[in-house]
C-alpha cells in the first residue's frame, strides 16, 4: 500500500478530484494548506510599511491505494493538476505499513 | 369567474378611494369663529388665544428638538458600540479582537455609571473656570425641565444623556494605542481616572458654564469647538501617544507583519462611524434647526473629501488605493470637521477634509516611522493629529454667516477677518495637549503600581482574548 500526497493549486482541485473519480478512486482526505517552493509571494503595504507574503494557499490531497493502482493515480493527478507554471505543486509517495477500517476492523488492502 | 373577480376588485378599490370624500367631516375642536363671532371677541380672549398658540408653537419646536436630540444620542452611542468596536476589532489580530471590543463595551457601562454618579455634574455643574461641582451628583436636579444655560428647548435629561455618549466614546478611542498588550484591569482603572482627571475638566472648560475656554458662555479664551475636536479628539489622541510611548512596542513590532485580521469588520465599523457622526456633529447644535443642517452637511463633506485625499495620497505613493486607507481617510476627515462642523460652510468643509486626509496619512506613515512608536491602531495619528489640525482650521474658516456665535454682525473666524480667533484656538489646543500629557503620565504611574499596565510576554503571544477574558472569538470548527 502506498500513500500519495499531492500538493496542488487550489484552482485545479475540482479537476483532479473529478479525474480520480473517473478512474475509480473515491476515498481521499483534503486539507487547505499554505506553502511555497520556488514561487514568489506578493507584497502588501500596511500603514506605509511593505510586507512580503510568501506563504501561498494550496490544497493537499492524500490518498492511500493498493500498489497496483498507484501509477495510474499519479499519472491522472499529474495530467489534471498541471498548468505548466511555477507553483503547480508536488507529489510525494510513501509506503504505508497498515490500513484498518474502523467500522468492521478489516485489515490490509481490503480496508482501502 | 375571473372576469367577475376583476370587476369586484375594481369596485372595492373605487369604494376605498371614495370613502374619505363620502365621510362626514367631524367638527374640529378648535374651529375658528366666523367673522361675525370675531367681532364680538374681547381683546383679552384674543390675547389668551395668542398665548396658547405661542405655547403650542414652543412645545412643537421643543418636541422637534427633543426628537432629534434623542436620535442623535442614540447615533453617538452607536459610534462606540458597534462602530468603534468593529473598526478597532477588525484592525487587530484575531487573537485580540474580543479584548478590544470588550474594552469599548465595558466603557459603555462604566462611564455611564460614573456619569450618573458625578460625571455630569463635574462637566456641566456649577460655574467654575476649570471644573464643575457636585450640584448634580446622582443626577440631582436633572429632570424634564430644560437647563437654559445649555439647551433651552430640550429636557435637561436629554442634554445629559446626549453628553454622556461623548464621555463614553472619548476614552474608548485611547484603547487603539494600547491595543494587544494592555491588561483589562489596568484599562478599566486607567479609564476611570482619565475620565475624572482629563475628560471632565476639558469638557467643562470648553462646554461648561463659566469654563475658561467656553466660546458660547463668555470664556476668557473662547475656543470654537462645536462637537469636541479638543475635548474628544485631541485629549484622547495625545493620551494615546503617551500611552503608546510608556507601554512600549508590541512584541515583534515593527519587523513582524501584523495586518488587520478582518478588514470587513473595520469597513463596517467605519461606515457606522460616518453615519453616527451625524449625531455627534449635527446633534451638537442641540436643536433641530438650520444649524443642525449646516453641521450635518459639513460633516458629510469633510468625510468625503478626506477619504478621497487619503486614497489619492496612497495611490500616488504606493500605486494602489487600499480599503484601509479609504476608511482611515474618512475617519480623519470626520475628526477634523468635528470642531468646525457648526461654524464653517460646505466648501470650507471640503477643504478641511481634504487637508486632514493628507496630513493624517503622513502622520500614520512617515511621522510614525520616523519616531518608531507603536500607536497600534493610529489613535494619535488620526484623532490627535486630526483634532489638532481641525481645531486650527476652525479658527481660520469660521464665519458669522454660518453661525453668528458672538452675536449678530460680530465676526467669528479668520474668514470674517477675525484672525485673533486662530490665536484662541491655539490656546484651546495647548490646554488640551498639556492636560492630556500631564494627566496621562500621572494616571499611568498610578495604574502601573495598582494593577500593572502590560500583560506578560507569554500572555501577549497567546493573545488577550484567551488570557484576559477566557474566550476565543471564532470557534469555526463545526
Amino acid at each position: 500500500m502506498m500513500k500519495i500526497e499531492a500538493i496542488i493549486q487550489p484552482s485545479r482541485f475540482e479537476s483532479v478530484k473529478d479525474a480520480l473519480l473517473e478512474i475509480g478512486i473515491e476515498g481521499m482526505t483534503v486539507t487547505e494548506v499554505r506553502g511555497h517552493g520556488r514561487q514568489k509571494g506578493h507584497t502588501e503595504v500596511y500603514r506605509g510599511r511593505e510586507y512580503t507574503v510568501d506563504l501561498l494557499p494550496k490544497v493537499k490531497l492524500e490518498v492511500v491505494l493498493p500498489d497496483a493502482l498507484v501509477n495510474r493515480a499519479v499519472e491522472t493527478i499529474l495530467k489534471s493538476a498541471k498548468t505548466g507554471k511555477i507553483g503547480d505543486g508536488k507529489i510525494f509517495l510513501s509506503r504505508i505499513e497498515e490500513a484498518i477500517r474502523i467500522r468492521n476492523e478489516e485489515h490490509g488492502e481490503s480496508a482501502l | 369567474m375571473k372576469r367577475m373577480g376583476v370587476w369586484c376588485c375594481l369596485l372595492i378599490t373605487l369604494m376605498v378611494i371614495a370613502s374619505p370624500l363620502l365621510a362626514q367631516q367631524s367638527p374640529s375642536p378648535a374651529t375658528p369663529p366666523t367673522n361675525s363671532a370675531a367681532a364680538q371677541e374681547t381683546p383679552k380672549a384674543i390675547a389668551d388665544r395668542l398665548n396658547q398658540l405661542e405655547q403650542k408653537t414652543a412645545e412643537a419646536e421643543s418636541h422637534a428638538d427633543n426628537a432629534w436630540m434623542l436620535m442623535s444620542a442614540a447615533l453617538v452611542l452607536l459610534m462606540t458600540g458597534p462602530g468603534l468596536a468593529l473598526f478597532y476589532g477588525g484592525l487587530v489580530r484575531q487573537k485580540n479582537v474580543l479584548a478590544i471590543m470588550m474594552q469599548s463595551f465595558a466603557l459603555m457601562a462604566l462611564i455611564t455609571v460614573l456619569w450618573a454618579l458625578v460625571g455630569y455634574s463635574l462637566c456641566f455643574g456649577g460655574s467654575g473656570p476649570i471644573i464643575g461641582n457636585f450640584e448634580h451628583a446622582f443626577l440631582r436636579g436633572v429632570g424634564i425641565a430644560p437647563n437654559s444655560d445649555y439647551a433651552a428647548t430640550i429636557p435637561q435629561m436629554t442634554f445629559m444623556v446626549y453628553q454622556l455618549m461623548f464621555a463614553i466614546i472619548t476614552p474608548a478611542l485611547i484603547t487603539g494605542a494600547t491595543a494587544e498588550r494592555m491588561k483589562f484591569s489596568g484599562t478599566m482603572l486607567f479609564m476611570t481616572l482619565w475620565f475624572l482627571i482629563v475628560y471632565a475638566p476639558m469638557a467643562h472648560m470648553v462646554w461648561g458654564k463659566g469654563g475658561l475656554l467656553n466660546a458660547s458662555l463668555g470664556g476668557r479664551f473662547p475656543t470654537l469647538d462645536f462637537a469636541g475636536g479638543t475635548v474628544v479628539h485631541i485629549t484622547s489622541g495625545v493620551s494615546a501617544l503617551v500611552c503608546a510611548l510608556y507601554l512600549g512596542r508590541r512584541l515583534g513590532y515593527p519587523k513582524q507583519p501584523m495586518p488587520p485580521h478582518s478588514m470587513v469588520l473595520s469597513f463596517i465599523g467605519a461606515c457606522l462611524l460616518w453615519v453616527g457622526w451625524f449625531g455627534f456633529n449635527a446633534g451638537s447644535a442641540l436643536a433641530s434647526g438650520g444649524l443642525a443642517t449646516s453641521a450635518f452637511v459639513a460633516t458629510h463633506f469633510g468625510a468625503a473629501a478626506a477619504a478621497l485625499s487619503w486614497s489619492l495620497a496612497e495611490w500616488f505613493k504606493n500605486g494602489r488605493a487600499s480599503a484601509l486607507g479609504a476608511i482611515s481617510g474618512a475617519v480623519a476627515g470626520l475628526v477634523a470637521i468635528t470642531p468646525a462642523a457648526g461654524f464653517v460652510g460646505p466648501r470650507s468643509a471640503l477643504a478641511i477634509g481634504f487637508i486632514a486626509g493628507i496630513f493624517c496619512y503622513w502622520m500614520v506613515t512617515k511621522f510614525k516611522a520616523m519616531f518608531g512608536y507603536d500607536d497600534a491602531l493610529d489613535a494619535f495619528g488620526v484623532h490627535g493629529a486630526g483634532g489638532t489640525i481641525g481645531a486650527l482650521l476652525t479658527g481660520v474658516c469660521a464665519r458669522m454667516l454660518v453661525n453668528p456665535m458672538f452675536g449678530e454682525g460680530k465676526p467669528v473666524g479668520g474668514f470674517d477677518g477675525h484672525w485673533v480667533q486662530v490665536g484662541y484656538q491655539l490656546v484651546g489646543i495647548a490646554f488640551a495637549w498639556i492636560l492630556a500629557l500631564v494627566g496621562t503620565i500621572v494616571i499611568l504611574k498610578i495604574v502601573e503600581v495598582v494593577t500593572g499596565l502590560r500583560v506578560s510576554e507569554e500572555h501577549e503571544i497567546e493573545g488577550l482574548d484567551i488570557t484576559q477574558h477566557g474566550e476565543e472569538a471564532y470557534n469555526l470548527e463545526s
